[in-house]
């Protein structure tokens, strides 16, 4: 198999997911849309890993896993606080910071 | 001589590693269409429910490219942690926050619209391009079945720190995700 070949499938999911974070305007979604680029990511560690035959690619995409993780469980936690104070996880309307 | 040169050439092409991954050729583009579809809806369907199930079978076709890279063990983590947890979270996410689960027309902001695809193309195409400039005929060599004992010597040898330090992260993540959720 060529490297290319996951490299370049791994290249239109972090396009698709970065698509997604700036379309998208529910909270949720955007996560899920963080969760591709990531997983873009780990695949090309795991290609790069194997392409070098050795075992350190498949122990930082186990990382990217674990961070995702955290990641996903605060990021839920913090859109729930917001529908909670706002009642809409409408994150184009989370604008106090705006002059 | 030059013959011999050729089928020499030829031997090579053939036997380093490329006529026996037929079959894994296939099962990867099989699985590489099913993910690009699949993520293509996530950040297109109406239904915020039906992005979440789109994000499964991406979640499980990249499952199944670590195990065409012979990453059995992060494959495994990868159905589990992902599949099992994540879109879980996901679900519950959805449903705490009262999200339509009909369709719905306003999950995307039309005004990013352009703005989102002139991004994913431009990045696209500085990927794709340094990509195919880079790494035009490199075949991934796939050596022994010893990838869990190398991972595990890894995890817990030069990188117990690290390992550690990301197991207080977890925890920091756990409690800090309990107090920011929590009613008062």
């Amino acid at each position: 198999m060529l490297l290319n070949q996951f490299l370049l499938l791994s290249a239109v999911l972090f396009c698709i997911g970065i698509y997604g974070v700036v379309v998208r305007r529910n909270g949720v979604m955007v996560l899920m849309s963080i969760e591709l680029i990531l997983n873009a990511v780990n695949i090309n560690l795991v290609a790069f890993g194997a392409n070098t035959g050795t075992p350190m690619g498949q122990v930082f995409s186990l990382f990217v896993i674990a961070v995702a993780a955290a990641e996903v469980g605060v990021g839920l936690a913090i859109v729930l606080l917001i529908y909670r104070n706002r009642h809409s996880i409408d994150i184009d309307e989370l604008d106090e910071l705006k002059g | 001589m030059i013959a011999s040169f050729g089928t020499r050439a030829a031997e090579a092409a053939c036997s380093a590693s490329d006529c026996p991954s037929v079959p894994a050729n296939i099962a990867f583009g099989i699985t590489a269409a099913i993910m690009i579809y699949a993520a293509f809806r996530v950040v297109t369907t109406k239904n915020i429910v039906h992005a979440a199930l789109f994000l499964v079978l991406v979640l499980s076709g990249v499952g199944v490219n670590f195990l065409l890279l012979q990453a059995e063990f992060v494959a495994v983590t990868q159905i589990l942690v992902y599949v099992g947890a994540i879109i879980v979270l996901f679900l519950f996410g959805i449903m705490l926050t009262r999200a339509p689960l009909g369709r719905s027309d306003d999950l995307d902001n039309p005004r990013n619209r352009p703005a989102g695809i002139a991004a994913a193309l431009i990045s696209l195409v500085v990927l794709a391009g340094s990509v195919i400039a880079t790494f035009s005929d490199t075949e991934v060599a796939l050596d022994g079945p010893n990838s869990v004992e190398a991972v595990s010597d890894s995890i817990f040898g030069p990188y117990l720190i690290p390992f550690e330090v990301l197991s207080v992260l977890l925890l920091a993540a756990l409690i800090g995700a309990i107090v920011l959720a929590r009613k008062d």
